[in-house]
């Protein structure tokens, strides 16, 4: 049973497309992000343009991101001043993202890009990911205390002017390097199709030192307000947002995250970050290949969006 | 039938079809045009033919559930001598649409996009069918000036500062062909033409899911011992049903309204997402 997608203008099969949405739901729901990183590179396998896929996974974000969002707030495991400090960068990123994605487009590079920043970004950060775990657990092994937080071990970036004190994070850190943060995030949200949770997670645990829940429960409402800014200014600016892809996503997605969130729950979180780390560093592996084996055809036709 | 059946067997059947696309062409929407042949000389020799050509759906409407459509052509011919027998070329077209072919190679270890043609108002759907090979009806000469078939279609691109076709052989027009094919978009069958009746033809025309919305021109030539002897025309329209036309125009005519009512959607199917899943 295929169902036809008005931007997008192909017919796509319904149920393939929602058990995509409920995988990916899944995942995200199990290690608290987004997911975009998968849902993105898994429709355009599917014979969605890309143009249309990245802009369609905002709002299935902002849907799946919303709905974890609500539960984290009600556990009280948000950083309101955090997240509103990301969000000021996050917003100003979104912007730039969405006008860097049109220029990419116009010079026939938006496939590179995306290929050489997956591959970058999920490299380096599925790789952090597994070393750190990975002596987590041996740490835990050996008997020793799980995680040893030194509030005297700075970085830098850390103590620059406009110091903050976030409380629900027990950090008192420069709000410049956090704004920076969101910024990135935001940048790479539009022009990848990605929330940025993925790197958001590690970036407030390891650089920022924020507790892991928090990190999750902060990074889903900055996606739920970067992705809702992004559907507007997708559909504003390319005018390839396809609602009906997205609703068969976000119908999917939903209801797989709360599967994901319940298997999360019995894991122990270095196990659950080795697990992440894998995953995303052969996503990076993956794209990887594809940008170094030669192409099966080296020729790719591609639509430029006017119609006579 | 095979195809190219014999002359001179008119079965009941294809008269009550002639009788019938006579009439349809006549008063129906898709009117046939008669041209005079080409030549002088081909003028004296070949019979004066008239060409009726009508499509079985004049609209096509996209609903949800679209997943591509066969259409029929019908073409009738009304002649007074046919003693040369009847060849027909069916070339359906859709609408114009500027594509850009891209050959990746290597650079620094890594494949990138590297080298385009853009194809400037080329078919987004092009058929062209036959009765029998293209070369057995007609000339290469009359091939190329007729453009019968997909290698004599002319794809105009963009070669520098100038527009022009390219030889057949060129990497990205064949790379451009290919893709299509592939898609379904560019099909070529040069058996796909069936007589039914010696002066009643027909042809199936597959329009696929990820078809262009549009006007679709459907040109049909006749040919009689390698010259064209009439030619007719008609049209349909591949367009977008009441759904999936409003949420096409909403995104296209005022996409910040659109976006935010896709937002808010999102939001509630969330919010609905979370409040379902809260009891347990």
């Amino acid at each position: 049973m295929t169902i036809y997608l008005p931007i997008a203008e192909l017919p796509v099969a319904i149920f393939a497309i929602f058990a995509m949405g409920l995988a990916v739901g899944f995942i995200s729901g199990m290690f608290g992000v987004g997911g975009g990183f998968l849902m993105t590179p898994l429709l355009i396998f599917s014979g969605v343009p890309p143009t249309v896929a990245v802009a369609s996974v905002s709002p299935y974000m902002a849907a799946s991101s919303f709905s974890g969002a609500l539960s984290y707030l009600r556990k009280g495991m948000v950083d309101l001043p955090l997240a509103t400090v990301l969000l000021l960068g996050g917003l100003l990123g979104t912007a730039s993202g969405v006008a860097l994605f049109a220029w990419l487009r116009s010079v026939g590079q938006v496939d590179l890009a995306i290929a050489v920043s997956y591959t970058t970004l999920l490299g380096a950060i599925g790789t952090l990911m597994i070393v750190e775990s990975v002596r987590a657990m041996a740490r835990s092994r050996s008997g020793a205390p799980p995680e040893v937080r030194r509030p005297g071990t700075h970085a830098w970036f850390m103590r620059l002017p406009l110091k903050m004190r976030f409380r629900r994070s027990r950090i008192y850190v420069s709000a410049i390097p956090v704004a920076v943060m969101g910024f990135v995030i935001g940048l790479l949200g539009a022009v990848l199709g990605v929330g940025g949770g993925f790197i958001l997670v590690p970036a407030l645990i390891y650089m920022l030192r924020v507790p892991t829940q928090t990190s999750v429960g902060t990074s889903l409402v900055l996606m739920l307000v970067t992705m809702t800014a992004a559907t507007v200014l997708h559909a504003e600016a390319n005018r390839t947002v396809d609602a009906v892809l997205a609703l068969v996503l976000m119908v999917g997605g939903t209801v797989g995250a709360q599967f994901g969130a319940r298997a999360g729950q019995t894991l122990r979180a270095e196990h659950l970050r080795l697990l992440l780390g894998l995953l995303v560093l052969s996503v990076g592996v993956r794209v990887a290949a594809d940008l170094v084996t030669p192409p099966a055809d080296p020729f790719t036709v591609t639509t430029v969006w006017e119609r006579h | 039938m095979r195809p190219g059946a014999p002359l001179g067997r008119l079965t009941p059947l294809g008269a009550v079809l002639l009788a019938l696309l006579a009439l349809g062409g006549a008063f129906g929407p898709a009117r046939g045009q008669t041209a005079a042949p080409p030549g002088a000389t081909a003028q004296a020799t070949l019979p004066r033919d008239r060409l009726i050509v009508t499509v079985s759906q004049p609209e096509v409407l996209i609903s949800s559930n679209f997943a591509g459509v066969d259409l029929v052509v019908f073409g009738a011919v009304e002649t007074a001598d046919a003693t040369v027998p009847a060849d027909v070329v069916v070339t359906v077209r859709g609408p114009g649409e500027t594509f850009l072919t891209w050959r990746k190679s290597r650079v620094l270890g890594l494949w990138i996009n590297t080298d385009s043609r853009t194809f400037i108002d080329v078919p987004s759907f092009l058929s062209v069918q036959a009765n029998r090979p293209f070369d057995r009806m007609a000339s290469e000469e009359t091939q190329r000036v007729e453009q019968i078939g997909l290698a004599h279609y002319i794809l105009v691109q963009r070669v520098g500062p100038d527009f022009a076709d390219v030889v057949v052989t060129d990497p990205f027009r064949a790379a451009f062909i290919r893709t299509l094919s592939a898609e379904g978009l560019y099909q070529e069958d040069q058996r796909g033409v069936r007589f039914l009746a010696p002066n009643v033809f027909r042809t199936g025309i597959s329009i696929p899911g990820r078809a262009p919305i549009g006007r679709y021109t459907v040109d049909v030539i006749l040919l009689r011992a390698g010259k064209v002897t009439a030619r007719a025309s008609s049209t349909f329209n591949v367009q977008k049903g009441g759904f999936e036309q409003e949420v096409t125009s909403l995104a296209q005519n005022s996409g910040l309204l659109y976006g935010i009512s896709v937002a808010f959607g999102s939001l509630i199917v969330g919010f609905i997402a979370n409040i379902l899943f809260r009891k347990e």
